[in-house]
């Protein structure tokens, strides 16, 4: 009797926190089908009412009053989201690959200059960063708003950790195999390093897609709107705000992250927990 | 013809020599042990030959061509790591052919190798196996095929059987023996198990703070050790040295006033020189007018039993016996022995060489 009522507290404390995470999520779902009229005046029903569904379509494909169609700034979230998460992936993988496996002259000092940047998001060296894309004539554009995002050192970082972790004796193996570095990188560490790979993905793809500072500042052009831009501009200062609309795009704009992590959920918790023997 | 031949090779770390000069021949065919504690450099005297390091000097010859500077996979050689070093997302076959693969050998040619080593080894079922799916012994077999496969001049071991349980390692030794001695493949074997030296090594190397100290047959390391490190390094337990003088003209030592006669054959030593009296445990003799040695620690080791005893003055002796129907001898309760002339090791006690009789 005693021991299953222990057992009850920390279910209780699960379920409720479980509650205290879907609610917020709960009430956009339930909102976004209701009048927008209803919501600002604080009434929100928790039951969803089904036939304000046509709120999905509307803002999908007209938009609203301040930002254009959803399915076009969900476009540009997806490419700047997939461009960070591979780019980074492309750029770190044969860093980190280089400054564990080679030894060269001021290796170590390489490997501190991209720690460094680690000090320095983008966040922090927002201006000159603008300047640099504004002296390449790249304000504006898709390669304007992705390649500062993807200059970073954290991915680095974890794949050095993941590329310390392969024994040398394994490493000798191939050499001994004849494997050049190329080869060694495709056959063995790429392989070997799957999961990890894919944990970082989903990170980096997350991260790319919750991006708000910089698209702001780089990109005015409203065709180059990210989805999180574009709910921020439908909240109008002077005109009334279709809080239905914002909660349908705040919807929208969660599918994707969310379905990435489910997708790649098996790979990501293998990647994070187990250091693939 | 085909071997291997070390010619003066050395290796620094920074200030520090770890191989201070070794010079080696072996024969085709022969397996050669190279047994050692710890920080001896044995491990490193084998990556120089595998090329995973580069020597500070000397030549390294495999079947008569310097390979000094050839990369490791351009010397014709394999070896077989302590860890196994498979790659864990290949499967068995894919372990294997991989080598032979990146030579650009044909897939026909490359499946006909592989399935030879997978028959040899007792691997045909576990061909599509990923490695962590493997047992040990299993792992450790594959290692081996994979050496196999690329039917090297030269096959290097880098203490292969410690990562195995104790009857593993039995097992795959004697696998290894059979394996080598039926493949006829030049072999460079490391250990620090005496056990393994004895029973795996044509020859054996015995190496010292990153010298070689002895060269020679299993037997003739056992029976004539070059110096006291070897005379403790292999035997198990460690044969016993003890303290004494020359006398009688290089024909007795005594070990504290106690005189033991050398035989019939004589040493080139003055009478007071300083030398160790070598005698291994299982050769001293129990005997009712010897000198007398109390008793410190009795283990019963089954069918024989260990007496360690200790004198007075500090010094031990081991004695190994079978064990006697009356029980052993008791604590504090004295052993008087005697050590048989012919089983006598004499070395001098600055130097630690052997001497042998004139």
């Amino acid at each position: 009797m005693r021991r299953s009522a222990l057992h009850l507290i920390p279910h209780a404390v699960l379920i409720l926190a479980i509650l205290l995470f879907a609610l917020p999520i709960w009430i956009a779902i339930a909102g976004s089908t209701q009048d927008s009229a209803a919501i600002a005046r604080g009434e929100v029903s928790l039951v969803p009412n089904l036939n304000g569904l046509s709120v999905y379509r509307d803002v999908l494909l007209d938009g609203s009053a301040g930002a254009g169609p959803v399915w076009r700034a969900l476009l540009v979230s997806a490419g700047m989201a997939l461009a960070i998460a591979f780019g980074k992936i492309a750029l770190s993988l044969p860093s980190a690959y280089a400054v564990t496996f080679f030894r060269f002259p001021f290796r170590m000092t390489a490997f501190w200059l991209i720690f460094l940047t680690l000090m320095l998001p983008v966040e922090v060296r927002l201006i000159p960063t603008f300047q640099v894309m504004s002296s390449l004539d790249l304000i504006n554009s898709f390669t304007g708003l992705t390649i500062p995002l993807i200059a970073s050192a954290t991915a680095t970082l974890l794949f050095r950790q993941t590329f310390l972790a392969i024994p040398d004796e394994l490493v000798e193996a191939a050499r001994m195999d004849g494997a050049g570095p190329l080869r060694f990188l495709r056959d063995i560490v790429i392989p070997v390093s799957g999961a990890n790979i894919a944990a970082l993905f989903v990170i980096l793809f997350v991260y790319g897609w919750n991006q708000y500072l910089w698209p702001l500042l780089v990109a005015t052009d409203p065709k180059l709107d990210t989805v999180v831009i574009g709910i921020v501009k439908m909240i109008g200062v002077d005109t009334a705000t279709e809080w239905n609309k914002v909660m349908a795009t705040a919807v929208l704009a969660l599918i994707p992250p969310v379905a990435v992590v489910l997708l790649m959920q098996r790979w990501f918790v293998k990647g994070l927990t187990e250091g693939d023997k | 013809m085909a071997g291997l031949t070390l010619d003066g090779l050395r290796k620094s770390f920074g200030a520090n020599e770890i191989l201070k000069g070794v010079d080696l021949t072996l024969a085709d065919g022969e397996m050669l042990v190279i047994v050692g504690a710890s920080g001896c450099g044995k491990s490193t005297l084998l990556r120089l030959v595998a090329g995973l390091e580069t020597p500070t000097d000397g030549r390294i010859l495999i079947d008569g061509r310097d390979v000094t500077q050839l990369d490791p996979s351009a010397r014709d050689i394999a070896m077989v790591f302590q860890n196994y070093a498979l790659y864990p997302h290949m499967s068995v076959y894919e372990n294997m052919a991989y080598g032979l693969k990146i030579r650009g050998l044909r897939k026909a040619e490359i499946r006909a190798k592989v399935d030879a080593a997978s028959s040899l080894l007792g691997l045909e079922a576990l061909l599509d196996r990923k490695p962590r799916q493997l047992s040990g012994g299993q792992r450790q077999r594959v290692a081996m095929g994979r050496a196999i496969v690329r039917d090297p001049k030269l096959f290097l071991f880098d203490e292969p059987l410690s990562n195995l349980d104790a009857k593993l390692r039995v097992q795959m030794r004697g696998e290894i023996r059979r394996l080598q001695r039926r493949l006829k493949v030049t072999s460079l074997y490391v250990t620090h198990d005496q056990v393994e030296a004895m029973t795996l090594g044509d020859r054996l190397l015995v190496m010292h703070q990153g010298v070689p100290v002895q060269l020679a047959t299993p037997t003739e390391i056992f029976e004539r050790p070059a110096d006291t490190y070897v005379a403790g390094f292999i035997g198990s337990p460690a044969m016993n040295l003890l303290t004494g003088l020359m006398r009688r003209n290089g024909t007795a030592i005594t070990v504290e006033d106690t005189e033991f006669d050398l035989g019939p054959q004589r040493y080139a030593l003055p009478d007071g020189h300083p030398v160790f009296l070598g005698i291994r445990p299982e050769h001293v003799a129990l005997a009712a007018d010897g000198m007398a040695w109390p008793v410190e620690v009795v283990e019963l080791l089954g069918s024989e039993m260990l007496v360690h005893a200790t004198r007075p003055g500090g010094a031990t002796l081991t004695l190994r016996t079978p064990n006697p129907p009356s029980g052993g001898p008791g604590m504090g309760e004295a052993i008087r022995v005697a050590f048989p002339a012919d089983r006598i090791h004499v070395f001098d006690r600055a130097s630690g060489r052997r001497i042998e009789p004139a």
